[in-house]
């Protein structure tokens, strides 16, 4: 899943799409994910960092995981598919 | 740099619930860096906002309504122009610029610059020609026809699907879900501002708009898109935010190519889920938000008096994307003795 390129992803938690102009709040952990998926990173390199920092097992990871991709698609922030 | 002496007229000084651009275009040219402004307000009504705002207008002046006819407007402006010197006059709403256009030259022979459509511009772009516009220009806009009475309504009940929008030939618009909303909205809005009324298919999706500039001779001299965040009863963007999107700034460049549109212009449009654009609506004129392109970054209303003056401007090129405007209501306190100067002499 690609992000969009220009979306605006602050430390704080504060997400912008400026071609929509709407405004999102994520907690760390999102603002993590976010960030790495932004950077390319695939589904792989996220879970391992995820497992590695937090105390998570990676089935709780997963099912989180889906649903804040589809968040995210339902929200516009990813680009459409080819 | 020595800052240019100027006197500019502007109208729409109703700064209110339903606000005029005269206040905000008049803040743009306050900001400029090249001029040093004397504003003289035109005002139809003794209660617009922008007349008792001191550091907005030096001097206000009332004017008769367009509907009493252009000499009558001009024989006033000959007055004021006589004390006033007016170097630029722009008139901000829609019902009185066709007036304006139709007096350039005389304003001209008393020293007055304007810098608006032309009569076809305008023509071109009203409501009721919209889709011949999208035709000619290539732009996608919504299905619409023109009705002058209730029978039309169910004339042309085939032609559309609930809901629809109900739109008057200047202002107004309501939505409306079956017959007998449409044939309410009918009477409200011809009551208000006459024939014809003109019934939209209605197109689902967020509305977006761009305020432009054209220089009359092709060129985009400005252009910021902006997504309405707060949105009143009225239908009027309380606060906005402006946007990076190519494809609005595409749509507004190759527009004023085509047409060669000679002054400032609001374009409105609907942005679908599938991402495609459909033109609602075209307004001849700065819209009342342009304050926040110029704190994006692009003065447009000092853009148009340059223009008017003759003077070369420069393209922008860019402007800050993320910017918002967030309106406010503000209590001026004002005396009776104001009221007064201005009920009896027409002038404060």
């Amino acid at each position: 899943m690609n992000i969009k390129k220009d979306i605006a992803i602050s430390d704080s938690g504060f997400v912008f799409d400026p071609t929509t102009g709407e405004s999102y709040s994520l907690n760390p952990l999102g603002v993590e994910i976010l960030t790495l998926l932004k950077d390319g990173d695939d589904q792989k390199e996220i879970t391992n960092f995820v497992l590695q920092k937090y105390e998570v097992d990676s089935d709780t990871f997963e099912n989180n995981y889906y649903d804040f991709l589809n968040m995210l698609k339902q929200f516009n922030l990813t680009e459409p598919q080819a | 740099m020595k800052k240019k002496k100027i006197v500019v007229a502007v109208t729409g000084l109703n700064n209110t619930d339903n606000p005029g651009p005269g206040v905000p275009v008049i803040r743009g040219i306050r900001e400029s860096k090249e001029f040093d402004a004397r504003i003289i307000g035109l005002a139809y009504e003794n209660l617009e906002p922008g007349i008792y705002m001191k550091e907005i207008v030096d001097k206000a002046y009332q004017i008769p309504y367009p509907s009493s006819g252009s000499d009558t407007l001009m024989e006033r402006l000959a007055y004021i122009n006589s004390v006033e010197n007016i170097d630029v006059l722009i008139p901000n709403f829609d019902a009185e610029l066709f007036t304006f256009m139709k007096s350039e030259d005389k304003l001209k022979e008393m020293g007055i610059s304007t810098f608006l459509p032309t009569s076809e511009q305008l023509e071109e772009r009203q409501k009721s020609n919209l889709p011949a516009y999208g035709k000619k220009y290539g732009i996608k806009v919504p299905y619409s026809k023109d009705i002058t009475s209730h029978w039309d309504i169910q004339v042309i009940k085939n032609e559309f699907q609930y809901p629809v929008l109900v739109k008057g030939k200047f202002y107004d618009a309501y939505i409306a879900y079956n017959d007998e909303q449409v044939s309410n909205h009918f009477n409200r809005i011809s009551a208000k501002w006459g024939l014809p009324i003109i019934i939209q298919e209605f197109i689902r999706g967020t509305e977006v708009n761009v305020v432009a500039l054209g220089d009359g001779k092709g060129n985009t001299i400005g252009a910021v898109p902006m997504r309405k965040q707060y949105i009143t009863d009225k239908g009027k963007g309380w606060g906005g935010i402006t946007l990076s999107d190519k494809n609005m700034l595409k749509i507004t460049t190759d527009l004023i190519s085509k047409t060669k549109w000679r002054g400032g212009m609001e374009l409105e449009m609907i942005k679908t889920v599938n991402n495609d654009y459909y033109m609602i609506e075209i307004n001849p004129r700065i819209p009342a938000w342009v304050y926040l392109a110029v704190g994006a970054g692009q003065n447009i209303p000092e853009a148009l008096v340059k223009l008017a003056l003759g003077m070369n401007v420069e393209p922008y090129k860019s402007y800050e994307v993320g910017k918002m405007f967030i309106r406010y209501s503000y209590d001026l306190i004002g005396d009776i003795q104001q009221f007064e100067k201005l009920s009896i002499n027409g002038e404060l």
